[in-house]
């Protein structure tokens, strides 16, 4: 493969002699296909407009003394280095959301990944309300946090069904204004409400886990249990990477729940997140370049640990 | 070869998107005029989104507009959002804001004045005499650092404690001499209340962390303690005093005994019987009128003072008027048409908040003798204590809640340590530009 690409290399080279002496046939500005490119432009322009620009733009604030001002405003903008960043490295209230990010991540997202599996297995093995099971688990991933924080208010208060049901076991105070319990509250939420989705995703990721397989596995003596681990875990593989993925990045850009399940990130910040912190910063409070700032960090930390999970779930192989 | 054609292409297409995406914020951006604060014509305004101030903005709009047929008024809701001041603030960066809001919260003037999307009322040759005039001695509160106006103080709710009648004579007390007064008093009410069984709180402020629930626990009784002073006052925090500490360890033992909620209420704890005491302006009276058989008193102090002594937190909504707006001597005439005494009366008809004009009950003596259940809150408008016009304001009072959450709410820690922290945080914010 390298001798042949080495070949190519060199073939190439003797075409094009020394000081470019045979003209070259101009490409045109667009390509051969320009019509593609037309199609193809929307998109391009989508995640231009949409993702890259204001990823950039959201940088350039992170580095200057900005907020926003009316068009026209005569107003000073000045460039400010890293201060953005000292500010909110020293800001123990941001730290902490992230800190707090890190424990609902840490639950989350392997309950996320261990649930969906076992659920969409047997889903898929299962032959009566099929269809019906599939939809009570999808319906709460498709119905609005607004709507559904109310009922959990409900179970998990003071005098909640959940604490009646728990008797002396309770926790004091309760599961929302309690600094050890909320955040797990939260990821538990979190996890059921999008459990929904992730079944999907591991339920389509099945049909394609060959039926040969268990009869082999089961001829080789392997029980339910050995074919699960044997056959359909590394078969989904590529499935869990994505799962494992989406939910750290939806996770990591947990807000909904702390602004109206423990509001605003109560009890004395025990569930506030980095992107609560963001829009306490940056609309609330109009310093959009310090929430810029937290948004880069958590940009970069969310990379980082997509890496990392990459390199440990086998994402290469996908 | 190949590589430098897709890097051509991809620079070609880069380009044309970033024309595009240039183009599109060129469209976005409006800016005014230079002879805005002078043009007359069409003008649209927002108003708030509650059924009562859409009656009066109604029929005010329709008044205006059978006058004034070349200066027509557009009015429509303020758009949905997490909150006003959200929409009003991204409208402002947008270009798109309305000429008027007739809900612009005092809390967001300092910021949306940054960001260059108010009008100096003080710039209009009449603008500083008649919101003078008008508002008489509470205008002060409203003035920017630099004693600008740009905001027309509109309409207040001063706030008080609301009981339930019934649940003070279901626990033994008499509902028409409650003692309230000072917080001892207030104390064992509260303790009869809960004991007796008649509530299961005896009062419920919303104990979550956003920045403006401290103008319904704290606030109103840090203003009556004082006797009238702000938050912030000349650059400089002011609660980490002995008034701040009583006021503190007020609420503190509320929570500790268990008189007030510690959890996040889903609803009005007062309509619903959870609570049979709770802080609010005059606008509940019509909310409260068939729920709760009700009284009002002013909120406590810790020796107790007369009620015509007694100060409260304003709750105030004023009108901005926005650099946006093309027609602003139109506006500026709409807006004094809308706070003049006429259209004031219609406000205080309609929704029972009380305009911010001097000498209420004297103005409006035929309203008030009509309807005594909004008297004392007539009075009360004359004693009330606005948030600080400071830069910062938002973030000041979110460093406020968050110490005070902790140290009262939760139990945590020493209050005058918390407090004294608090407000060293809040005066370097408020000491940047």
């Amino acid at each position: 493969m390298a001798f042949a690409t080495k070949s190519r290399t060199a073939a190439g080279r003797s075409t094009t002699p020394p000081g470019g002496g045979s003209p070259r046939r101009k490409r045109p500005l667009l390509g051969k296909n320009p019509f593609g490119l037309l199609l193809s432009a929307p998109y391009l322009i989508f995640v231009l407009a949409v993702f890259a620009y204001p990823l950039v733009f959201a940088f350039w604030m992170s580095l200057h003394d900005y907020f926003f001002a009316a068009p026209g405003a005569d107003v000073d903008r000045p460039f400010v280095g890293l201060d953005n960043f000292r500010e909110v490295l020293a800001d123990p209230a941001i730290i902490r959301s992230f800190g707090n990010v890190g424990i609902f991540l840490l639950i989350n997202v392997p309950l996320t990944v261990v649930l969906s599996l076992v659920l969409a297995t047997a889903l898929n093995k299962a032959v009566r309300f099929r269809t019906f099971l599939r939809v009570a688990y999808y319906v709460p991933y498709v119905t609005a946090s607004v709507a559904v924080v109310g009922v959990w208010i409900f179970l998990f208060s003071g005098n909640g069904l959940v604490n009646q049901i728990l008797g002396p076991l309770a926790p004091d105070p309760a599961w929302l204004i309690n600094e050890d319990w909320a955040m797990p509250t939260i990821a538990i939420f979190v996890t059921w409400k999008g459990l929904g989705f992730f079944i999907l995703l591991y339920l389509a990721a099945l049909q394609n886990v060959s039926e040969e397989l268990y009869e082999a596995a089961s001829t080789d003596g392997a029980g339910k249990i050995r074919s699960f681990f044997s056959v359909t875990v590394p078969g989904v593989r590529p499935a869990t990477v994505l799962v494992l993925l989406l939910s750290t990045v939806t996770g990591a850009n947990l807000f909904t729940e702390p602004y109206l399940l423990t509001g605003g990130g109560g009890p004395n910040g025990a569930s506030s997140s980095p992107v609560l912190m963001m829009y306490q910063r940056g609309i609330e409070q109009g310093s959009p370049d310090t929430a810029a700032a937290i948004g880069v960090i958590l940009v970069i930390g969310v990379l980082i640990l997509a890496f990392i999970q990459r390199k440990l779930a086998g994402g290469d192989e996908s | 070869m190949h590589t430098n054609g897709l890097a051509r292409r991809l620079l070609v297409v880069t380009a044309a998107s970033a024309t595009v995406v240039l183009a599109l914020s060129a469209c976005a951006s409006g800016g005014t005029s230079g002879d805005a604060a002078t043009k007359r014509g069409p003008i649209t305004i927002w108003y708030s989104n509650n059924e009562t101030e859409i009656a009066w903005g109604k029929q005010m709009v329709e008044a205006w507009n059978a006058e004034n047929p070349d200066e027509k008024v557009k009015a429509q809701e303020i758009p949905a959002g997490k909150s006003s001041e959200e929409v009003i603030g991204a409208a402002i960066t947008a270009g798109n804001a309305p000429c008027l809001v007739f809900n612009t919260a005092p809390v967001a003037v300092p910021q949306f004045e940054k960001q260059g999307g108010l009008v100096d009322l003080s710039s209009f040759e009449d603008g500083t005499a008649y919101i003078e005039e008008r508002s008489g001695a509470t205008a002060e509160q409203y003035q920017s650092a630099d004693g600008k106006y740009f905001q027309m103080p509109w309409k207040s709710n001063p706030v008080m404690i609301f009981y339930n009648k019934d649940m003070f004579t279901a626990a033994g007390l008499d509902a028409e001499n409650p003692q309230l007064a000072t917080y001892d008093e207030f104390l064992a009410t509260s303790r009869t209340l809960v004991e007796s069984g008649a509530a299961p709180n005896a009062i419920y402020p919303a104990p979550t962390s956003q920045f403006f629930q401290s103008w319904f626990d704290f606030y109103p009784l840090y203003a009556a303690e004082t006797g009238g002073t702000q938050l912030i006052e000349d650059g400089e925090s002011t609660f980490n005093d002995e008034n701040g500490e009583k006021v503190a360890e007020f609420w503190k033992t509320l929570y500790a005994e268990g008189l007030a909620g510690k959890e996040q209420y889903q609803g009005d704890s007062f309509a619903d019987g959870q609570a049979a005491m709770s802080i609010v302006g005059p606008w509940a009276v019509s909310v409260y009128k068939d729920a709760v058989n009700w009284g009002a008193v002013p909120v406590p102090t810790s020796d107790g003072i007369a009620a015509e002594e007694t100060y409260t937190f304003s709750d105030a909504k004023n009108v901005g008027m926005f650099t946006a707006c093309e027609n602003q001597a139109t506006a500026w005439d709409v807006l004094k048409f809308a706070t003049s005494e006429e259209q004031d009366g219609q406000l205080l008809d309609l929704t029972g908040q009380m305009p911010l004009r001097q000498d209420l009950p004297t103005v409006y003596s035929e309203y008030f003798a009509a309807n005594p259940a909004y008297e004392q809150f007539g009075d009360q408008a004359s004693r009330m204590v606005e948030v600080p016009n400071v830069s910062s304001s938002v973030a000041a009072w979110q460093a406020f809640r968050d110490a005070y959450t902790k140290a009262v709410i939760t139990g945590e820690g020493d209050i005058p340590a918390a407090l004294d922290s608090a407000a060293e945080k809040i005066n370097t914010l408020i000491a940047k530009p």
